[in-house]
């Protein structure tokens, strides 16, 4: 094993970045860098059983599987997350209620501990470090390998439908309706609007092309990058609103076949997209609220967030099943989830989102560590009570920024 | 599908060429020394090609098992048709002045056992009528300095070597590819501190080896900027050149 760095530093893994707050950093301390863990170990074609090094990026997995016939069980909004980053944030993806979250796909991993201990975890064997270490932040050790179950694709197309709806009850009907055909489903919200407006948007389902249904492959798109950060960000109220009505009323295909890429990544060819959001950079916000409570609660957020013209681009919402992977921090849990993004104002930022917490804790839901770089540590507790019941299981050489912040140390 | 050959494949820069060459398929035959590293590359690379991957771990320092050690590979691919001389080296240069021994051992390894191997896959390759050899020399080969001039002299011999064999088979359909890495984030260069954008990372030095196979080129700096950096390097008067602290 190679040699941790000199106490009294502390560790924690690192994949690939893509998580938007403190998880994934240590101020302080050091980061192992996980990407260099990039090799697949095997993989039968015939199962679809993949067993891969914990720094190996979703991206190229697809590149291995998907003209094998095989697709990830769950994927997030963006490929370019290591499988490591996939169980310590337990992702989830447009299928959440009929697949649930990635760990719940996980069919085995290894948990490399500070004093040398290879666990091997699976739902069985050594079951309690399985469901400590799936949404456990990277803090119960090191994960150096995956093995996961891939599901089945007969082509790399999606048979895509798109509707608009103009307001949240109009949403909540829909969606029932296309639960039931689609293992895909997500909507973009219009955040700018207000009044009966509340709540409007597009909704987006999808499925696997069926066996036949399918067009030549599609020329590589090449990728565009944000070539620097501008001083003031390009996302603010004015371009919000605009692009958002613009976005609403754009006509589009009600359905149709469309390349897999474009569908579950969107932003993934716009190279460093954050970019945009200027120097001060942008903050991340994903709630997830109670079925019970979810039109109530959902209609404040939206209201709040209209009320302080602080306008968010890309607004997502979709309904969380009841199927959870057991994963003792896990954020996925049965209700529906509104994920945000703010440009960094500062304060007024601040004071917007502690109001949203407001309304989430009020609620009894909870708010995504993998998104957070402000929530207080009452919140935390409150969202994920069985954090004492996890942290027996941190690596004692192990720490984050995250942790430390909502932990108060 | 191409049989490839790769010769210290447990470095990075080979390991992420081998990745590209097996999305385009390919088999491959691995030497290295590091058994296990080794097996875990085959491994993978045998996923990405769909292919079997043959290895052997070997101290490339002994000369001697060169012969045997490529009728290996011949016969675990049936014909080779690209070699990759990737092994080498990153001597510390002040122990090497200090010591006669570690600047030989560390000019054996990086020129001499690479013009070893070259010499016999020259020769195989022209006895079949074709081949491609890529070899990993250096910028630090174009010109002596201070800091590193023990392991830029092999690089530089290396160098002036593929130049009289690219040569000597040109126009027996023999392709002879010189690749001049500058700075890359590779484990050799791990206790460099990395910042700045002269600093690459592996791929980018794969995308280009694969490229100047596809092309035909002969010498190939890169990233490409480095053509131009060596390029004044390479012009500035040896008067005014001694006395920089490069």
């Amino acid at each position: 094993m190679p040699a941790l760095p000199a106490e009294p530093l502390s560790c924690l893994p690192f994949g690939n970045g893509r998580s938007y707050g403190d998880v994934c950093l240590n101020g302080g301390g050091a980061l192992l860098l996980a990407r260099g863990l990039d090799r697949f170990i095997a993989f039968d074609p015939a199962a679809g059983l993949l067993r891969a090094e914990a720094g190996v990026l979703l991206s190229e997995i697809l590149a291995l599987i998907v003209s094998r016939g095989w697709f990830p069980p769950v994927t997030p909004g963006t490929q370019f997350v290591t499988l490591g980053g996939a169980i310590a944030n337990d992702v989830h993806g447009k299928n959440h209620h009929l697949a649930g979250s990635f760990g719940g796909h996980v069919r085995a991993f290894e948990l490399l501990r500070s004093d040398g201990e290879r666990l091997t975890c699976t739902p069985e064997h050594n079951a309690d470090w399985f469901r400590a270490t799936v949404g456990g932040l990277g803090l119960t050790g090191l994960i150096t390998w995956v093995e996961i179950q891939l599901q089945r694709i007969a082509n790399p197309w999606i048979v895509a439908e798109n509707r608009r709806f103009a307001s949240l009850d109009e949403f909540l009907a829909l969606n029932a309706e296309y639960e039931a055909r689609y293992p895909y489903t997500v909507s973009w919200i219009d955040c700018a609007a207000r009044g009966r407006a509340l709540g409007r948007g597009i909704y987006m389902a999808g499925m696997h092309a069926p066996p036949g249904l399918m067009k030549p492959p599609p020329s590589e798109r090449r990728a565009l990058t944000v070539p620097f950060a501008p001083p003031v960000s390009l996302v603010n109220n004015l371009s919000v609103c605009w692009f958002n009505r613009l976005y609403y009323h754009l006509p589009r295909p009600a359905r149709g076949l469309t390349p897999y890429q474009p569908f579950f990544y969107p932003l993934d060819n716009l190279r460093e997209w954050n970019r945009l959001y200027g120097r001060r950079g942008f903050f991340q916000y994903q709630c997830v609220i109670p079925p019970a409570e979810a039109r109530a609660a959902l209609r404040e957020v939206l209201a709040r967030i209209a009320a302080s013209g602080q306008g968010s681009m890309l607004a997502v919402l979709k309904r969380f099943g009841d199927q959870t992977s057991g994963g003792l921090l896990s954020f996925p849990r049965p209700g529906f989830t509104l994920a945000l993004d703010f440009p960094n104002l500062g304060a007024r930022t601040f004071a917007l989102l502690e109001s949203l917490d407001e309304v989430t804790r009020q609620a009894g839901g909870a708010v995504y560590p993998a998104k957070d770089a402000r929530m207080s540590g009452d919140s935390f507790r409150r969202y994920f009570p069985r954090w004492a019941e996890f942290s027996r299981f941190i690596d004692p050489r192990f720490s984050s920024s995250f942790w430390r912040r909502v932990m108060g140390e | 599908m191409r049989n490839i050959l790769i010769i210290g494949a447990t470095s990075a820069i080979a390991e992420a060429t081998a990745r590209r060459f097996a999305a385009g398929g390919a088999r491959f035959h691995l030497v290295g020394r590091h058994a296990e590293r080794l097996a875990a590359i085959a491994r993978d690379l045998e996923i990405r090609s769909g292919q079997a991957v043959t290895q052997e771990s070997l101290d490339l320092d002994r000369l001697d098992a060169h012969p045997a050690l490529l009728e290996r590979a011949e016969q675990a691919l049936g014909g080779i048709d690209v070699a990759l001389i990737a092994h080498g080296t990153l001597p510390d240069q002040n122990a090497c002045q200090q010591s006669v021994e570690q600047t030989l051992a560390a000019i054996h390894t990086n020129a001499l056992s690479v013009i070893s191997l070259a010499t016999l896959l020259a020769n195989a390759f022209e006895r079949r009528g074709r081949g491609t050899l890529i070899v990993i020399g250096s910028v630090a080969g174009d010109r002596g300095r201070q800091s590193n001039y023990v392991y830029g002299a092999a690089k530089g011999m290396v160098s002036l070597f593929l130049q009289g064999l690219r040569n000597r088979l040109s126009g027996k359909g023999i392709q002879v590819i010189t690749i001049k890495p500058g700075f890359v984030d590779t484990p050799m260069t791990a206790a460099f501190e990395k910042k700045g954008l002269l600093w690459a990372q592996p791929d980018r030095i794969a995308q280009g080896i694969v490229a100047a196979v596809e092309r035909g080129r002969d010498e190939v700096y890169l990233p490409w900027f480095w053509r131009w950096i060596m390029l004044i390097i390479l012009h500035i008067p040896e008067r005014l050149f001694k006395r920089l602290n490069l």
